[in-house]
């Protein structure tokens, strides 16, 4: 009677990595500011409850984007990180005005597991190197906002607003290369258009770097999420102002992705 | 009260946030010395295996005569890996033996293969349950818990339960009351509470 033994046993279980469903808040000054004024959710306002609302729903990990910087609202920042850590035991990501060793340093001691670069990175790449030394790479987040230039694609810094004068598949790579444990890959082109992520920037670097890509901007139905795992070969995928409606819930998104073959922690 | 190590290989602050949530009494020693105190030792970290030099004689010692005294250590990823033979992460270096086995690391497969694999390992994968364990109680097979990690542990007659990224590794270990988990419990959600509750349990009160 073959099905008792541990051969069996392995072959029940799927063990595959999951592709992971990440929600980011925006912040400012302690308040999300995105999405917040749907009907029937008092506190959605109030980071720490949008998480906890965002964890009992399965999300996979957190990204607080400090979207204003300032070294005034840094700790508001701090304050929010504490708070949103205490009660939640998934991978936290903290990014948004991260200039150097200290403001990491300030946002890792709240409680963040990872610190997310942009600007900085692209400024001084060996902050990088430098973080991924002290925290260990998988603590160090690469966030690249590009947009389409040519057959390619262009990186921007401060928020979309500068051009860098980089290609994205070959920044994705330095990062890499200088010690970044993931990237965090943001369409300029998609980001807020609900039209869908880029699967094509998505899947250009996901399949240059061996870490892990969060493919980010354009989410705006569950078929997009089915696109930018499979065509768009993301590891991950965030998304902010989707996951405040109910008809996208985590726990929905993550059925119709089951629903497609695609590994999920549900 | 439980010994967390710090032994500057990645932030603590996620551990002991879990380890409060759960009751228990954490002190972060010192030195070696202090570890006389500890009821439960648990050796955390994140990142490369030659990280674990800062842990010399003086600890290695400390810590298999506690182990020896029936004190109950849990490794938790590179803490887990430390508890090997060896890594080849860092050949030059010894692990603390107390588990047989060498640390490898985890081969990336090319973006041409379906499905691409990526190392590091990155992210929520299921755990399949080998045998019962005090460690692993109330750990349903299929569990997911948070990985990030290059190098892994082969699947002995120690492992309790197994996960799969190109090939399959040790996820939980136990053999008598060590223990160690590749994954981060404190990153796990319930699962990993869990996890870290059991180990608390297999710390004996008295101590």
């Amino acid at each position: 009677m073959w099905g008792c033994g541990s051969s069996a046993i392995f072959l029940r279980w799927r063990l595959v990595l999951s592709k992971r469903i990440i929600a980011c808040l925006d912040v400012r000054a302690g308040q999300v500011v995105k999405g917040i004024n749907f009907e029937g959710l008092r506190t959605a306002g109030d980071p720490a409850a949008l998480a906890r609302r965002y964890n009992a729903e399965g999300i996979d990990e957190l990204v607080i984007l400090d979207i204003t910087a300032t070294i005034e609202t840094r700790r508001a920042l701090a304050d929010t990180i504490r708070a949103v850590a205490r009660e939640l035991f998934i991978p936290l990501a903290v990014g948004g005005g991260i200039r150097g060793e200290d403001d990491a340093a300030a946002v890792v001691e709240a409680g963040a597991d990872k610190v997310s670069l942009n600007t900085a990175a692209l400024a001084q790449p060996a902050l990088i190197t430098t973080l991924a030394d002290r925290y260990g790479s998988q603590a160090v987040v690469v966030a690249i906002d590009a947009k389409k230039a040519g057959d390619g694609f262009a990186v921007f810094a401060r928020s979309g607003q500068t051009a860098a004068d980089r290609d994205a598949v070959e920044w994705a790579r330095e990062a890499e290369a200088r010690g970044a444990g993931e990237i965090l890959l943001t369409s300029i082109d998609r980001d807020g258009t609900k039209a869908g992520f880029d699967c094509a920037l998505t899947s250009a670097v996901s399949s240059a770097v061996s870490i892990p890509v969060i493919a980010s901007g354009g989410a705006g139905d569950l078929d997009h999420f089915v696109e930018v795992f499979t065509e768009g070969r993301a590891d991950a995928a965030l998304a902010a102002s989707i996951f405040h409606y109910e008809e996208t819930s985590v726990r929905h998104l993550k059925e119709h992705l089951r629903g497609h073959g695609i590994p999920v922690r549900l | 009260m439980i010994a967390l190590v710090d032994y500057k290989a990645g932030n603590l602050t996620s551990v002991k946030k879990a380890l409060a949530t759960i009751g228990a009494e954490v002190f972060v020693p010192a030195e070696a010395t202090d570890l006389a105190k500890a009821r439960g030792i648990i050796v955390p970290g994140v990142g490369h295996f030659g990280a674990t030099r800062a842990l010399d004689q003086s600890w290695v010692e400390v810590i298999l005569a506690r182990v020896g005294e029936g004190v109950p250590l849990l490794g938790i990823c590179l803490g887990m890996q430390w508890l090997y033979e060896s890594s080849d992460e860092a050949p030059e270096l010894k692990g603390l033996g107390l588990l047989r086995g060498r640390v490898v690391r985890l081969q990336p497969q090319s973006a041409g293969r379906t499905p691409h694999l990526k190392v590091p390992h990155v992210g929520w994968n299921s755990l399949s349950t080998v045998r019962d364990a005090a460690i692993a109680e109330g750990i349903a097979s299929g569990a997911q818990v948070y990985f990030t990690h290059s190098y892994l542990a082969p699947v002995t007659s120690d492992t309790i339960a197994v996960t799969e990224h190109g090939e399959r590794f040790a996820a939980i270990v136990q053999r008598g009351h060590v223990a160690g988990v590749q994954f981060h419990p404190e990153k796990s959600g319930d699962v990993g509470l869990r996890i870290l509750r059991n180990f608390l349990a297999m710390a004996p009160r008295a101590l």
